[in-house]
């Protein structure tokens, strides 16, 4: 009996101290932020601030410096939204059709175009960098937010019609025949049986599409320009900038601002992030 | 008759049409997905021997010369050995943890749910964010060095992020607190998947739980285990964002990777065609890894159509 005691204490105070070391820099950001300079300096990285102050909160927002640029980060928050919202919707949109005609109407080679389109997930993006700013030249999208939600819907594309083409997968097959038995065609399908039962996949999609989007750093940096950087450009940039004094208190309520969208998804809406997760592990 | 004949053919085109209409739909973004992946590919590769240095040059054909010169370039042994030590710490360490982890959250624990969401939150959190923090955390006088003077261990020091040689282990503590939740969540998921009455019918036979884990469960496990290093494996490959917040390759190019070895020498030094070449060692790494999984996993899987 003992022993089991013994056990069980053992396994929750591993899971705790885990959970403490997990959770220790998103501690330490938010506290960072909350101090003034000379707290920064008499204190330490777990020191409490002794005061709520959202100085630095403001000056990151809206007169923190890149370079010569002394607007904060909220242009290239605005950026960001401007890039993701688009992305997103458009990318999950051709996910699902892409899917339903992967699942439900396969043709002769249509398993071996899915085979070839997966790759696409894994690929390393390095690739693409130079033949694709070429591109977004002649069409004259180089250094544009549409650019940049172009990138995004091509590169996010193989994903998310892994995802839905999975989902329909398991869909019973009895389901759409009946439906092509009594005249539906291939759109009317589409709208009135598939499309509402995809609700939990479109969720996982959505919000993995908004995840990694909004923290795409690589396409950011390679092909924005001076008025359509992302935040995580325009972070870097901050945190980067080699000023005599490092605010760091400065740093901090940036890193939280350009972190808080995609942390809110996952609060709220955690469980379809997990599944698209595991979901983006195990393939086929 | 004729007009019986003409409708008829009214219906069988507009029968081939249906027939036709997923293949129209899908046409347009394959073409456009295959373009990027498979027609960058190629495009890359083509630019790779060129001479291309500010700009694309295609007329300036040089074979294999920029494969040669990148091949006997410091800086890229110095990429390919922080990709090394890079990709073996943090796939091996963000596995142990994980696995240990999820063990742990798999007897039964209360609050699963709030330990799980918060082993896992990093993986939500851009590496450019996660890289500011741990840019301060790590911070040779201010960061960690001063919360351990500060509780007493006054000769503690911590200067690895400065050091050219220590460096690239700063990359490696932070991506694996990134992603230790993520092989923690394949790794329970997998466990989840295992009949209890494994565990109860050993438990009887008086092996010890350890022992149980060691020689039982995780060879039940060994394909979570297999995709779990290839997907983080790829992801270290193309580690990038960790790399440019952290360290931006420095001090000097000591933790450069090829993932930032292609970004400077394509957009910073006006070396394109050396950037396409580095890229395309990277493409043949994840190909290399990635393309006996893929092929497997569409084989084995039986076909339910």
């Amino acid at each position: 009996m003992i022993a089991k005691h013994l056990s069980r204490v053992l396994i929750y105070s591993v899971l705790l101290i885990a959970a403490c070391l997990f959770l220790a820099p998103l501690y330490v950001m938010l506290a960072t932020s909350f101090k003034d300079a000379e707290q920064i300096r008499a204190g330490n990285l777990m020191s409490i601030p002794t005061s709520i102050n959202f100085e630095s909160w403001k000056l990151a927002w809206s007169t923190a410096c890149t370079g010569v640029d002394c607007r904060g980060l909220q242009p290239y928050f605005w950026n960001s939204v401007s890039m993701a919202v688009p992305a997103v919707l458009i990318s999950t949109a051709w996910g699902a059709v892409n899917g339903y005609v992967l699942s439900m109407w396969k043709f002769r080679g249509s398993e071996v175009l899915f085979g070839f389109l997966l790759f696409g997930v894994f690929m390393p993006f390095q690739v693409v960098l130079l033949p694709m700013s070429q591109v977004l030249g002649f069409l004259g999208l180089s250094s544009s937010v549409a650019g940049l939600v172009l990138v995004h819907c091509l590169a996010g594309m193989a994903g998310t019609t892994l995802f839905f083409r999975n989902y329909y997968t398991a869909v019973p097959r009895e389901l759409v025949n009946a439906a092509r038995m009594d005249g539906a065609g291939f759109w009317r399908i589409f709208y009135r049986i598939v499309i509402p039962m995809s609700t939990p996949i479109m969720m996982v999609t959505l919000i993995w599409q908004f995840t990694n989007i909004w923290n795409d750093f690589l396409f950011g940096v390679a092909f924005s320009g001076a008025d359509s950087k992302p935040i995580t450009v325009g972070l870097n940039n901050m945190a980067n900038t080699s000023s005599s004094v490092k605010s760091y208190n400065v740093d901090m309520a940036a890193a939280v601002i350009a972190g808080l969208p995609t942390m809110l998804v996952y609060v709220l809406a955690g469980q379809y992030f997990v599944k698209g997760l595991t979901a983006g592990a195990v393939k086929g | 008759m004729d007009s019986h004949l003409r409708g008829s053919h009214y219906i069988s085109s507009m029968k081939s049409i249906e027939n036709l209409l997923p293949k129209l739909v899908l046409a347009p973004g394959f073409v456009l997905g295959f373009a990027f992946i498979y027609g960058f590919m190629i495009w890359n590769g083509v630019l790779s021997m060129t001479g291309s240095r500010m700009l694309p040059n295609y007329d300036e054909f040089v074979g294999l010369e920029q494969y040669v010169s990148l091949w006997d370039m410091d800086r890229w042994y110095v990429a390919l050995k922080n990709l090394g030590i890079f990709s073996v710490l943090y796939v091996g360490g963000s596995m142990l943890l994980g696995m240990f982890l999820a063990i742990f959250l798999d007897q039964k624990v209360r609050a699963e749910g709030v330990l799980r969401t918060i082993y896992l939150y990093p993986m939500a959190l851009s590496f450019i964010v996660t890289g500011t923090a741990w840019k301060w955390i790590l911070n040779p006088s201010l960061g960690l060095e001063k919360l351990m003077h500060d509780l007493g261990w006054e000769s503690f020091q911590f200067d690895w992020l400065v050091q050219s040689d220590t460096a690239i282990y700063c990359v490696v503590i932070a991506g694996i607190w990134q992603s230790a939740g993520f092989a923690m969540a394949l790794f329970l998921a997998g466990l989840r998947g295992i009949d209890d009455s494994i565990i109860k019918a050993a438990q009887i036979d008086g092996a010890s739980l350890p022992r149980i884990y060691w020689r039982i469960i995780l060879p039940i496990l060994r394909p979570v285990v297999f995709s779990t290093v290839l997907v983080l494996s790829h992801l270290s490959i193309k580690s990038f964002d960790l790399v440019m917040a952290l360290t931006a390759g420095g001090p000097g190019y000591a933790t450069d990777v090829p993932a930032t070895f292609m970004f400077v020498m394509s957009f910073n030094r006006g070396q394109i065609g050396l950037g396409a070449a580095s890229a395309t060692m990277m493409l043949a790494t994840v190909a290399a890894i990635v393309v006996p999984y893929l092929y497997s996993e569409l084989r084995s899987k039986p076909h339910d159509r």
